[in-house]
């Protein structure tokens, strides 16, 4: 039962998933917490470990559920269950690749459909970041700061662009950035900060 | 046509970090570029489908050419290359994580690392509200969806199924007022 629980929770979100990683994020934890696969730190732990690690951040995730809950052959299945909707659904595309072009491009319902998705995924992403703002993963006043310096860095780029600025500035900008390191970076001050002397 | 996807989205899948946007110039360098297996316009449309349709846009992308290139058994080349790669590292970490987690220093990294996550999660929004040319009229949508989840707990999945009903009805309303 448990493995069919995890087939039919990852095909909905392969199904559902629109807008990919960080939209697919919000779904990812619905299901997980509904049915008590993961806890909110355990979750939020994966998705650290996929920022740093490479690949999609959906199998990752279907990767880790399916292994911590039912094995090796639990995460062959996760794993299976969320690529398969899109299996199913790029392989029509792709066979009525032409006709489709020719029909839905500039098809006003098609359009406009994708539009909205677009603005409703971004409402996805937010609540994705909206349900972990929880005691849980922020304990003292340093979580607000090491949150503030790592949202700070990561717009930095797209805030001075097109100013006019040395070029030198415009790469340190997108160095500073970087996923990765701003994750090592957050882990040496969790270390520096909580780490029992 | 196995072997050769297979390889060339192992070794993408191995070597890119931050998921399936991060992989699409690196497929087009190797797809478009190097190889030449489909044109510039085509990988464009491509790129557009593979986001239109749900799904992880690396493995949709990943169809998409697969099966342009090498027909069933490029489509399962590609696929396994894509996806076995982050399978695989992240089962070994699930071996050993719930024991590294107990570690007092890696517990204390990781309470640095967890309102991070947050703010990586949160700040694309930015630039996401940027370049959907949001007004604020249309910042309702986003809004009342983010509202639904956060504090409704209403599951995404009816958030996106309810935006495609109301958009697809409000569109045939106006276009049925429009031909009266």
């Amino acid at each position: 039962m448990l493995y069919l629980a995890l087939f039919i929770s990852f095909f909905k979100i392969g199904l559902f998933g629109f807008g990919g990683g960080l939209a697919i994020l919000s779904l990812i934890q619905m299901e997980v917490e509904q049915h008590g696969w993961m806890t909110q730190q355990e979750f939020v732990d994966i998705v650290a470990v996929s920022q740093v690690t490479p690949g999609p951040i959906g199998i990752n995730c279907a990767t880790y559920v399916g292994y911590t809950t039912a094995g090796f052959w639990g995460s062959v299945l996760s794993t299976t269950a969320i690529v398969l909707p899109s299996l199913i659904i790029m392989l029509s595309i792709c066979k009525a690749y032409f006709w489709l072009n020719k029909r839905f491009k500039g098809n006003p319902y098609f359009e406009q459909t994708l539009r909205f998705l677009r603005f409703t995924v971004i409402g996805l992403i937010a609540s994705a970041a909206l349900l972990l703002i929880k005691p849980t993963n922020f304990i003292d006043t340093f979580s607000w700061v090491i949150f503030g310096v790592v949202a700070f860095f990561t717009v930095l780029p797209e805030m001075i662009k097109g100013k006019r600025l040395s070029p030198f500035a415009f790469h340190l900008a997108s160095l500073l950035s970087h996923p990765i390191l701003l994750i090592v970076l957050a882990g040496l001050a969790g270390y520096l900060i909580y780490a029992p002397a | 046509m196995f072997f050769p996807l297979f390889w060339t989205y192992l070794k993408i899948g191995t070597f890119t970090l931050g998921g399936g946007y991060a992989m699409l110039p690196l497929i087009q360098r190797e797809v478009v570029d190097r190889r030449g297996w489909i044109d510039e316009q085509e990988f464009l449309n491509m790129i557009a489908l593979a986001q239109a349709a749900p799904g992880l846009i690396a493995v949709n992308s990943a169809i998409f050419i697969g099966w342009r290139v090498g027909g069933w058994r490029g489509v399962c080349g590609a696929v396994l290359g894509a996806v076995l790669p982050s399978f695989l590292i992240i089962l070994l970490i699930a071996m050993v994580f719930s024991e590294w987690k107990e570690l007092p220093a890696v517990e204390a990294a990781f309470k640095g690392i967890r309102p991070a996550v947050v703010a990586l999660i949160a700040a694309p929004l930015f630039k996401l509200a940027k370049s959907a040319k949001i007004s604020w009229l249309t910042a309702l949508v986003p809004v009342a969806a983010a509202l639904l989840i956060w504090l409704g707990h209403v599951n995404p999945v009816w958030v996106i199924l309810a935006t495609i009903i109301i958009t697809l009805c409000s569109i045939w309303l106006s276009s049925y007022r429009s031909s009266k």
